[in-house]
């Protein structure tokens, strides 16, 4: 096992905590009436995603899915503007054009959250292909679910970049489910991540649950990418706690059982938790961090609810990067 | 000045834009192979990473020129033929034109695909589209039809140069014509129709290669005593209404030249604008010389009675003279 320093590992939990308090605080919002739009949260992939987010550097790019409220908040986006963005406000981090299914802060290489499935791998590939013939030591990472696997794009993207050796790392998030259709019923084999071989790029199958266990997976496949080596693919098992989308859908696809056990013995945070008191921290430490968690996430409330909403002309803006045309 | 072709003035667009920005580049199928002719001596000057086969990966290749762009490159995504860009249109709609939009300016998008359009030569229904006024309907994408060897150059150059997605729809039955193309750096701004000939008793606006027909028609009118003004419409999105009205309101008679199918075409658009806007200059009710709402056949003779033609244009535009 790698050797993570205590910063690096308070981080993690910090990160962790901060996508686990945020998605329940905008679950409650929405079910309140507070928020609206598609809601698809990330409780219960917390470890894929700062696991996979903490073996970047910032100046590394991400791209995600629908899923996306936990990637930005994994490479390290400030709450506030996320939030203002799930209401729309002027101040979010899309000035409200965005909401839940876009939300991506570009400062901290998240280069767009899409939510058209599978629509993501192209993109982080393109970005890949520019570090590569700029001759940039930087690395993509693209986020996409078991679902996505399913996509021509998965394949068509998987292929340019190993014949053109792309410092790029796939990570399928196989939460077992696409929508309400199990990944048994949906996909051809049961890892993933053998799928590699095909692309004749390393593909290896971790914990989902286990940060660290993602973050070696991952750090390896960004080190392999950044010294030349090109793609991976890295499949993280785990899984969604809440239903496909927050307050819409049926849930009869999935066990009560099913559920509970997740999440009562696979919570990414109670595992992280445990493997931190056995590295020496104490309780206490740990629940500080909550604490200073949750009082982020107040603020961030504020900020939000205080923010103005964007004036109507501003529907027009941004469709060029030029300055855009005006209203009438 | 220099006579140049048509294709010579796109390749001289893209070598010369490459020279003189390192984040231009080329992609598509075969374009280092120089396979339709329209990449001569770009390999050999800039090498495979810059001039760059991609696999037969539409949504792939079009996707990762949208992500080169995004991180700062200016690629230029070679489509083979326009209808090929079909198999990517996720990629187009989806991520190309709303990025910029959904991201609240956080992105920008400063790709040119290039979609040549072949028609009226036998390729059959699949491979003769002409399909800019169905990327018309979709915000946030630049569409332009250059039509002469001028324009080919000059506004495929500020097409690359621009920071936002130009969709660049070169009509092939022009590619071999020749014209004048001056020796300095040449841009042509995006967004402005051309009048190229001018004229007081009809407006006719071509889009295309349609601008053929449309001199030809001119000149053949000309001797028969009705005086046409011919604009080409060169940039479909953004459109210069402007030009159109200003030219209707002089002759008070429309006929649109448009390659494509009727319905809901580019011709529909500028209909409906000067019926709109420019009702009041109109003596007679617009004309449209377009392909019925019909698929091109294989057959020549049967795809070659679909497709506008100098004559049609001839007779519609003497009927608004009666
Ligand atoms: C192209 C496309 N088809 C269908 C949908 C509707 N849809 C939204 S999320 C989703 C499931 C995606 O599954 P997966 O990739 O496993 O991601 P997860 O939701 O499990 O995170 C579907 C089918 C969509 N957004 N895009
Ligand atoms: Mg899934």
């Amino acid at each position: 096992m790698i050797t993570i320093d205590d910063g690096v590992l308070r981080e993690m939990y910090r990160r962790m905590s901060r996508i686990r308090r945020f998605e329940d605080t905008t679950k409650e919002l929405l079910l309140a009436g507070e928020l609206y739009g598609a809601f698809h949260t990330s409780t219960g992939q917390e470890a894929s995603i700062v696991g996979s987010c903490m073996a970047l550097r910032i100046d590394d790019s991400m791209v995600g899915t629908h899923r996306s409220h936990g990637h930005p908040i994994g490479k390290g986006a400030q709450l506030d503007r996320l939030m203002a963005e799930l209401m729309g406000k002027e101040t979010g981090v899309n000035q409200g054009k965005g909401g839940s299914m876009h939300l991506s802060d570009f400062s901290v290489g998240s280069l767009g959250e899409t939510s058209i499935v599978g629509s993501g791998l192209p993109v982080s590939t393109g970005a890949a292909l520019a570090y590569k013939m700029r001759g940039e030591d930087k690395v993509s990472l693209c986020f996409f679910g078991d679902g996505a696997s399913s996509q021509g794009t998965f394949h068509e993207s998987l292929n340019i970049a190993s014949i053109w050796q792309l410092p790029v790392v796939y990570v399928c998030e196989n939460n077992g489910y696409g929508e309400l259709t199990s990944a048994k019923d949906a996909v051809s084999v049961e890892d993933i991540s053998v799928r590699a071989i095909g692309y004749d790029m390393p593909g290896v199958t971790v914990d989902g649950q286990d940060v660290l266990a993602v973050f070696e997976a991952v750090s390896e496949a960004v080190d392999l990418a950044r010294d030349g080596g090109g793609p991976s693919l890295v499949e993280t098992k785990t899984y969604r706690f809440e239903n496909h989308a927050v307050g819409r859908l049926p849930e009869h696809y999935r066990s009560a059982e099913e559920v509970e056990y997740w999440r009562t013995q696979r919570d990414p945070l109670v595992l992280f938790r445990q493997v931190l008191i056995e590295r020496g921290f104490d309780e206490q430490q740990i629940d500080d961090l909550d604490a200073a968690v949750s009082e982020e996430i107040v603020a961030a409330l504020e900020f939000a609810r205080q923010s103005p909403s964007p004036p109507p002309e501003a529907a027009f803006t941004h469709l060029f990067a030029d300055p855009a045309p005006s209203a009438g | 000045m220099r006579t140049v072709t048509y294709i010579q003035a796109v390749t001289e667009a893209m070598t010369e834009e490459m020279e003189r920005d390192e984040s231009v580049f080329i992609m598509g199928e075969d374009v280092a192979w120089n396979m339709m002719g329209d990449c001569t001596g770009m390999v050999e000057k800039f090498g495979t990473e810059r001039v760059r086969n991609t696999p037969i990966s539409e949504a792939g290749f079009v996707g990762a020129g949208a992500g080169a762009a995004m991180v700062g490159m200016r690629p230029i995504v070679h489509m083979l033929i326009a209808p090929f860009m079909y198999v990517a249109f996720d990629q187009i709609v989806s991520i190309i034109s709303k990025s910029t939009y959904t991201y609240g300016g956080q992105a920008r998008l400063p790709i040119t695909l290039r979609a040549p359009m072949m028609y009226g030569v036998s390729n059959a229904a699949q491979h003769s589209d002409r399909p800019y006024a169905t990327l018309m309907t979709i915000p946030g994408l630049k569409l332009i039809a250059p039509a002469s060897p001028h324009d080919a150059k000059g506004m495929l150059k500020a097409a690359i140069r621009d920071d936002n997605p130009v969709i660049t729809f070169e009509d092939r039955s022009l590619w071999g014509q020749s014209g004048e193309v001056p020796d300095d750096d040449l841009i042509v701004p995006l967004g402005q129709a051309a009048v190229r000939r001018e004229g007081t008793d009809v407006t006719v606006v071509t889009v295309a290669g349609a601008i053929t027909l449309g001199l030809a028609a001119a000149e053949q009118l000309a001797s028969e005593g009705v005086s046409v003004e011919v604009i080409d419409l060169r940039s479909i999105v953004p459109m210069d209404t402007d030009t159109i009205l200003e030219s209707v309101a002089k002759t008070g008679r429309l006929l649109i030249a448009d390659p494509a199918h009727e319905m809901g075409s580019v011709a529909s658009e500028i209909s409906a604008v000067v019926a709109q806007h420019g009702f009041w200059s109109l003596q007679a009710p617009i004309a449209r010389v377009t392909t019925p709402h019909c698929h091109v056949p294989f057959n020549a003779d049967l795809e070659k009675q679909l497709l506008p033609t100098a004559d049609k244009i001839v007779s519609e535009a003497r009927a608004l003279m009666e």
